[in-house]
């Protein structure tokens, strides 16, 4: 079964611009209002004095500089204060950096599965249904976004803690939950709930069920159509909400920092030992861990610009084929 | 956009069984703990805890300082995402991918690198310090880490709206005369109201909830730099899960009141998409 | 006020939308703009707006060059082609918008916009917003919009583009009567040549950015400049002929190519040419005579005020379409698959296009 598209071609918008749309059945006026605008490419009526510009520019880079730019820098500055063989010595000749490296390594990609399950499951659901309460959902699904993380640890631990309403019933079947990797994969799972659902929902809706119908008149199976049809389409998005899902699982700190108990080389994860390190005047080897998170955030904004442009690229293909 | 019949398609409730589990096992189960353990207090308790000084303290800075920093995340973000949208220059891509930092950037290694970027020695600390401002372990950082984390926001509310507008708009305030400040105050600026407003209302919560970046550049002197999350973690911290709970859904309900304004703003904002 | 346009040149990129345009639009005439898609009216339309900088050439009004002036101090009206209301303000607040700008009165303002409302027609919709009127309203508010600060000059995009057809022909009878109302000079673009015709009072017909003709809608008609023109004005036959001592004589039917051309030649030489024959400018006899064409009927559509014959060239095999009063097609009794002859009433041909 065939059902993916041809690469898109280069964009149009360029032909529409060199003019060389006048052998083309449909030919377009440049000046056609709805001719596509490129960032830069602004109607006269829509242009600023340069003046204007260039203190706008300035302020926009200052602001980035100062804000975002600035920190980077100094988290790789401090992380290597001592020499790159510190550096590497504290990465590495810390049992607890490393076992806390390994938590964060185990931790991560279990809540991104779980998540990613729920949240296939859901914009499947939403997207393609109408049922009642489906607003109702959709809010209840960005419900984490809202809720501070210390607040959901909380809710964790009012549920295992000793005095939590299962406490003491686990305790007497020896079931560690609380201060233990159930209760921070449970914590981090909460905070990164919404990443992939939110992203797969509107591009679902957007893509729409024509050809998941025409699969069914096809006579596909359930698991094909999803396998062949929906996941070819929905594969970038998808991908771009596992990666923004493992940036924040990765760096969660609020929640894990109240239901772990931050046991050192035991419940603590690569955040967690940032913060300890930082309070016992580590600094140097508290940036290094910094530092490794702060690489991973970069990689992620890398990956995530080059799946955008993945995903707007199948958009469009989707909408030339149709 | 058209929905298919449940009866079609497959899956419905495999998928709508899944989603309403893993939803109420993970989310709203563990939340009504919350609300269950509140309904469990005397209203004394609750009050005494709620509107203790230390509490109310508390309250007033993380709103205090989310707000301003909200305020200022509006400012900042809608300058970036005009001259993202608006004007080219060299670089231009590379900026706007370093706005999601933010989101990519675990909240500890923010709080981290501001509290020694603004600290006495630091490197933005040292020019604070001979002007009498202190940078790190005050009000002033929070502020500062909190518009880090919510700098986001408004850009990326506000950049789709502002990448659709139509030309036309602003051709037409011109040819009927106006001014290009008349244009952008009469025309673009209530077109962008909506959104601009969205995105202040999504830094705002997310500055409340805040607490990983804020724990590293606050001090957490109580009565001054404590924000309502750490109050919160200290109550745990001392076993005292009843006062915490009361704390917590005093934050839970403002989050709840917080996520329907945005649904209102967002569904205004859409009014005038088409 | 009159609009004067000299030698104007508009490049967007390597694409010329405009190459060397010159128009004269009298005051107080209503003049259209009339072109297929990219010939460059809507361009030359901006310019007069000053939406768009011309890369050379100048445009003026009454004398007074505007080549260099800002948009907002052109003192013209522009109509968007989707109006470009601003969705956020009322009709009243659109309308009284360049008024605000300008400083006026509250109360000024509000005689002003009731005036226009009640010019267009939309009394009591003040209060609404973009959004709940229908298309044909959308349009009036932006004509009184645009109409508010009392421009000298009115331009309108497209005017009745975004409508449905019964609405569009309502609101050309509507327009010709206001024009005469309101007696502004008024510019439209429009790729309608039916539209350009039964509004206009000057057309200008554009190709590949530049003039191909202008004049009235019945110099333009009758008398077509090329073939592009009378192509785009409607349905043509063109056949392969010849000039025999300036007498143009019929060969077959060829397929619609209209080549570029200049100008009509007074009749006379010799040699081979393209003829353009209208439908309506032919007729169908039963027997052959001198000049007419063998055919063979392969539809007949009598719906409608004319009855439309299409038949094949027997020798060409290309197709002719033919129109023919009820009349004359009643008196011939014609079926399909029949073979008959086509004479032409009236033939032209284009200097261009003539070789010896």
């Amino acid at each position: 079964m065939e059902t993916r598209f041809a690469p898109p071609p280069k964009k149009e918008r360029a032909m529409a611009a060199s003019g060389a749309t006048l052998e083309s059945p449909k030919p377009v006026d440049p000046a056609a209002p709805n001719a596509p605008a490129a960032v830069g490419k602004l109607r006269r009526g829509q242009q600023d004095p340069t003046w204007v510009r260039t203190t706008l520019i300035l302020l926009a880079v200052a602001f980035m500089g100062i804000l975002v730019v600035l920190p980077v820098v100094n988290v790789f500055v401090q992380a290597f204060a001592n020499g790159p063989e510190a550096y590497w010595r504290y990465l590495t000749q810390d049992p607890e950096t490393r076992h806390a490296v390994m938590l964060t390594l185990f931790i991560a990609p279990a809540a991104v599965a779980m998540n990613t399950v729920f949240g296939v499951a859901a914009a499947w659901a939403i997207a393609r249904f109408e049922f009642r309460g489906r607003t109702l959902l959709i809010t209840l699904i960005d419900l984490p976004f809202s809720v501070s993380p210390v607040v959901a640890g909380l809710a964790f631990v009012l549920w295992f803690g000793m005095q939590g309403f299962l406490g003491p019933q686990l305790r007497e079947w020896d079931i560690k939950i609380l201060f233990s990797w159930p209760a921070i994969l449970l914590a981090t799972s909460f905070v990164t709930f919404p990443f992939v659902a939110r992203e797969l929902i509107p591009l679902l809706e957007e893509i729409g069920p024509d050809e998941e119908l025409a699969a069914v008149t096809l006579g596909a199976k359930p698991w094909q159509i999803f396998w062949y049809v929906t996941l070819p389409n929905i594969k970038w998005g998808l991908l771009y909400g596992i990666i923004l899902c493992n940036a924040r699982a990765m760096g969660e700190f609020g929640a894990v920092y109240v239901v772990s108990g931050r046991i050192a080389g035991q419940t603590d994860t690569m955040p967690l030992r940032i913060d300890k390190l930082f309070q016992e005047y580590n600094s140097p080897a508290s940036f290094a861990v910094a530092s490794v998170l702060t690489l991973l955030a970069l990689v992620t904004l890398a990956v995530k610009t080059y799946l955008e442009r993945k995903v707007i690229e199948s958009a469009e293909t989707k909408k030339e084929a149709v | 956009m058209a929905v298919a019949s449940r009866r079609v398609l497959p899956g419905f409730s495999l998928s709508l069984g899944i989603t309403l589990a893993y939803l109420s096992l993970l989310v709203l189960l563990p939340l009504s703990a919350a609300f269950i353990k509140a309904a469990g207090l005397s209203g004394q308790q609750i009050v005494d805890t709620v509107w203790s000084d230390r509490a109310r303290a508390a309250y007033w800075l993380t709103f205090g300082a989310s707000f301003i920093a909200a305020l200022a995340n509006a400012a900042i973000g809608f300058l970036l995402a005009w001259v993202l949208v608006r004007y080219p220059f060299p670089g231009r891509k590379f900026l706007d991918s370093l706005i999601d930092l933010p989101f990519a950037l675990p909240t500890a290694v923010a709080g981290l690198v501001y509290s020694s970027l603004y600290a006495k020695n630091g490197w933005l600390g040292q020019f604070l310090e001979p002007i009498g401002i202190q940078g790190a372990f005050s009000r002033l950082g929070i502020v500062l880490v909190l518009i880090f984390t919510g700098l986001p926001f408004v850009v990326r509310t506000l950049q789709p709206v502002l990448e659709n507008l139509d030309a036309e708009f602003e051709e037409a305030a011109g040819s009927l005369g106006a001014s290009r400040w008349q244009t952008f105050r009469y025309v673009l600026l209530p077109c962008l109201t909506p959104p601009l407003l969205t995105g202040f209302a999504l830094a705002f919560a997310r500055a409340l909830g805040e607490y990983g970046s804020v724990i590293f550049i606050a001090g957490n002197m109580p009565y001054r730099t404590e924000i309502a999350p750490v109050l919160i973690v200290g109550r745990l911290e001392e076993f005292a899960y009843a006062e915490a709970t009361a704390l917590a859904v005093v934050l839970l309900l403002f989050s709840f009141v917080l996520l329907g304004v945005i649904n209102l703003l967002q569904r205004w904002s859409q009014s005038y998409g088409n | 006020m009159s609009v004067v346009v000299e030698n104007v040149v508009k490049r967007f990129g390597s694409f010329t939308a405009l190459d060397g345009v010159s128009v004269t639009v009298p005051t107080g005439s209503l003049c259209a703009l009339l072109g297929p898609s990219g010939s460059g009216k809507t361009t030359l339309l901006r310019i007069l707006a000053g939406l768009e900088h011309p890369d050379s050439g100048s445009v003026s009004t009454h004398g007074n060059d505007l080549t260099k002036t800002n948009a907002r101090d052109r003192d013209m009206g522009f109509v968007f082609q989707h109006y470009a209301l601003f969705r956020h303000m009322t009709v009243f607040d659109n309308v009284g918008f360049p008024l605000k700008i300008r400083g006026w009165s509250k109360a000024k303002i509000n005689d002003r916009v009731q005036e226009l409302l009640h010019l267009v027609r939309l009394d009591g919709l003040e209060r609404r917003l973009p959004a709940n009127l229908s298309g044909g309203q959308r349009q009036r508010v932006a004509l009184a919009r645009a109409l508010a600060a009392e421009p000298k000059v009115l331009l309108l995009d497209e005017p009745f583009g975004a409508l449905d057809a019964k609405v569009r022909q309502e609101l050309r009878t509507w327009l010709r009567r206001f024009h005469k109302e309101i007696a502004v000079t008024t510019i439209l673009v429009t790729h309608d040549q039916e539209e350009a015709f039964e509004v206009a009072d000057e057309v200008v017909v554009m190709r590949q950015g530049r003039i191909e003709q202008s004049g009235s809608p019945q110099q333009i008609f009758d008398h077509p400049a090329s073939a592009f023109v009378m192509d785009f004005l409607g349905h043509v036959n063109v056949f392969h002929g010849r000039l025999d001592h300036g007498s143009p004589r019929l060969h077959g039917a060829t397929h619609g190519s209209t080549a570029a051309a200049e100008r009509p030649v007074s009749v006379a030489g010799e040699g081979t040419t393209p003829l353009y024959v209208r439908p309506h400018e032919l007729d169908i006899e039963r027997h052959s005579s001198d000049g007419s064409l063998a055919a063979r009927i392969l539809h007949i559509n009598p719906a409608g005020p004319l009855v439309r014959v299409q038949l094949i060239d027997e020798r060409t095999a290309k197709p002719i379409m033919v129109e023919l009063s009820r009349e004359r097609f009643a008196e011939l009794v014609l079926l399909p698959e029949e073979t008959v002859f086509v004479q032409p009433r009236q033939v032209r041909y284009f200097t261009a296009d003539y070789s010896i």
